[in-house]
């Protein structure tokens, strides 16, 4: 592995008083698929928060190729690195390809229109997602699905090395939850895009990612393949609930909880 | 291969929105001083034989209507870019520069102004204007300072019952100052809060167009970054927008925009709040198209105001303000009643 994109190391950060990240060191190389997993509250967003410099850490560093990242022209960063966001709420009724057009934010200057070039990448991160049928719609009037497809597309038209991602498959429905994640392995597969994927489902997680991160309570419990990583030894303290884990036959693995365990 | 037509921004279908919009300005702006209680003929009023002294219509048209009539389109232009930016600052529709306090901040800074008779001007502007804009500007510092915008998260419920409190409570310093002052300053007032444009001259108009037009301007210029920002702070910030930079910017130059024209104009209510919206459902969301062409509009709605009220009951005229607000009063209700 040549020297990582992005890496953190010794990070904390709080909003409050209150530490959600604490002492956290990583490093993320080309073309990785990473899944950030952990219960509720255990720091994913804000990590991949830190990782993309949208929040600053207040101790340790946060680096990108080597340099501090929040000392990297904004613009530039946005190049190198796209963000998915977990809600989709949109204050006014933009359309889709509105939307998706957002992305091409990083390569306008001010005042100017979108070219040629920046249509090519907004229908090809169209096509990608699935969503080109809705680029003509409102987006408050299409579906939860279609909305996470469609933020996804937006972040794939910024044409970027890097994608973050928080939690893309929430309160989505079996069948969008595979699409999203098919969409991911896309990517990082034929694309060769670094994916860090916040990520509450256990069992998708161990399917398509192929290293975890384990957050409990702002610190890092275990970093490893998922085969590591997803033990009972490891899950059990963490989520406090004794589990049960059964291969699925396809390169993932069922976590059944089974019973509180107090530790 | 999808084709792509609507809504893509193209500078074709820019130019051809705006131009419906200036076109539908020019016409408002060229029959609306032809209308009021007493009629003009426009041929005599341009004729240019005689004195101009002697001319009725041409003095009724140039001195009485006109200047007027420009005030009421830049004031009407500023007040609803303001609102736009407000709203897309804020994410939320029901911001403007009265739900904000701004309007009532300009207003407290005037009536300061008016009441210890400051006749000083600073490069160009009296102390009203001054006194309004640094009104306006406290005023969205205040809010601001208050709700502490963390990480370029705006807490907007937060911000806008803090702008109706600030509202309330510049309002309450306005009364104070009225009450306080003698007979000929409480007129002055009493007028300049009604939001008149009816005492004006084209040197007032120019006074405030710099600081419009600059501010309009650097609006213009933010406008793409407004969009991002509309759509949420993290997402702006990994598109490359220097989301602190934007907010503070957009909201000095919306503030400068607003306390200008509220300092010659008085708080002419609603203009702010309705027009973005009524423009949003004709062009769409896009700051690019919806800034421009909230600025036209305003202008011409403003002016249309302005003839009814010059008009409704004539000859008795009633303040702009009386007709701006008791439209915009049961819109702002029926958009609060649409958003639950």
């Amino acid at each position: 592995m040549s020297s990582p994109l992005l890496e953190v190391r010794a990070a904390g950060f709080a909003y409050r008083q209150e530490p959600v990240l604490n002492d956290i060191s990583l490093a993320i190389g080309e073309g990785e698929f990473i899944g950030v997993i952990g219960p509720n509250g255990s720091g994913k967003s804000t990590l991949l928060k830190v990782l993309g410099g949208y929040l600053p850490v207040q101790r340790g560093s946060a680096l990108f190729k080597a340099e501090p990242i929040r000392r990297c022209p904004k613009k530039i960063l946005a190049r190198s690195i796209a963000w998915v966001p977990q809600e989709h709420s949109m204050a006014f009724p933009f359309h889709v390809l509105e939307i998706v057009m957002m992305g091409r934010h990083p390569y306008l200057s001010p005042l100017r229109f979108e070219t040629e070039e920046d249509h090519r990448a907004a229908e090809k991160a169209l096509a990608l997602t699935g969503t080109s049928a809705l680029a003509g719609r409102r987006f408050d009037a299409i579906s939860g699905g279609e909305k996470q497809r469609v933020l996804m597309a937006g972040a794939i038209a910024q044409e970027t090395a890097i994608l973050l991602l928080d939690e893309p498959t929430a309160a989505l429905d079996l069948k969008y939850q595979m699409e999203i994640l098919s969409i991911l392995k896309h990517l990082n597969e034929e694309e060769h895009k670094t994916l860090v994927v916040a990520l509450h489902d256990l069992h998708l997680a161990s399917r398509f990612c192929r290293r975890l991160i384990l957050l409990d309570r702002g610190a890092i419990a275990k970093d490893g393949p998922p085969a590591e990583v997803l033990t009972p030894e490891v899950l059990e303290p963490v989520y406090g609930v004794r589990v049960r884990l059964q291969d699925d036959g396809e390169g993932g693995v069922h976590i059944t909880p089974e019973a509180p365990c107090t530790l | 291969m999808h084709s792509l037509t609507l809504p893509a921004m193209s500078r074709k279908r820019y130019l051809a929105t705006l131009g419906k919009f200036l076109l539908f300005l020019a016409i408002v702006l060229t029959f609306s001083p032809l209308i009021g209680p007493t009629r003009i003929d426009l041929l005599k009023a341009l004729a240019g034989t005689g004195a101009f002294a002697d001319n009725v219509d041409a003095n009724i048209l140039f001195v009485a209507r006109l200047p007027r009539e420009l005030l009421a389109a830049v004031t009407g232009a500023a007040l609803a870019v303001a609102g736009c930016v407000f709203q897309a600052l804020l994410r939320n529709d029901l911001a403007a520069p009265i739900t904000l306090g701004v309007a009532s901040g300009a207003a407290f800074g005037a009536v300061l102004a008016i009441a210890l008779g400051g006749t000083f001007s600073v490069f160009g502007f009296s102390a009203v204007t001054l006194g309004a804009f640094f009104g306006a500007v406290s005023a969205v510092s205040l809010v601001l300072g208050l709700s502490r915008a963390r990480h370029g998260e705006m807490p907007t419920a937060f911000m806008l019952l803090a702008g109706v409190t600030v509202n309330f409570f510049f309002a309450a310093l306005v009364m104070l100052v009225h009450y306080l002052s003698d007979f000929v300053q409480s007129y002055r007032i009493v007028r300049w809060l009604m939001g008149g444009l009816d005492i004006t001259d084209y040197q007032t108009v120019l006074s405030i167009c710099p600081a419009v037009f600059l501010g309009i301007g650097a609006l213009m210029y933010f406008a793409r970054d407004l969009n991002l920002i509309s759509a949420g702070a993290s997402t702006a910030m990994s598109r490359g927008v220097d989301v602190a930079r934007v907010q503070k910017l957009s909201l000095i130059a919306a503030s400068l925009i607003t306390g200008a024209v509220v300092a010659v104009s008085g708080p002419i209510g609603f203009v702010g709040l309705v027009v973005p919206h009524i423009v949003r459902l004709m062009v769409g969301s896009d700051q690019r198209l919806l800034i421009p062409a909230s600025m036209l509009f305003g202008a011409a709605f403003l002016v249309l105001c302005d003839t009814v009220a010059r008009t409704v009951i004539a000859p008795t005229e009633i303040p702009v303000g009386v007709i701006t607000s008791t439209l915009g009063g049961p819109f702002f209700l029926w958009l609060l009643t649409r958003q639950r």
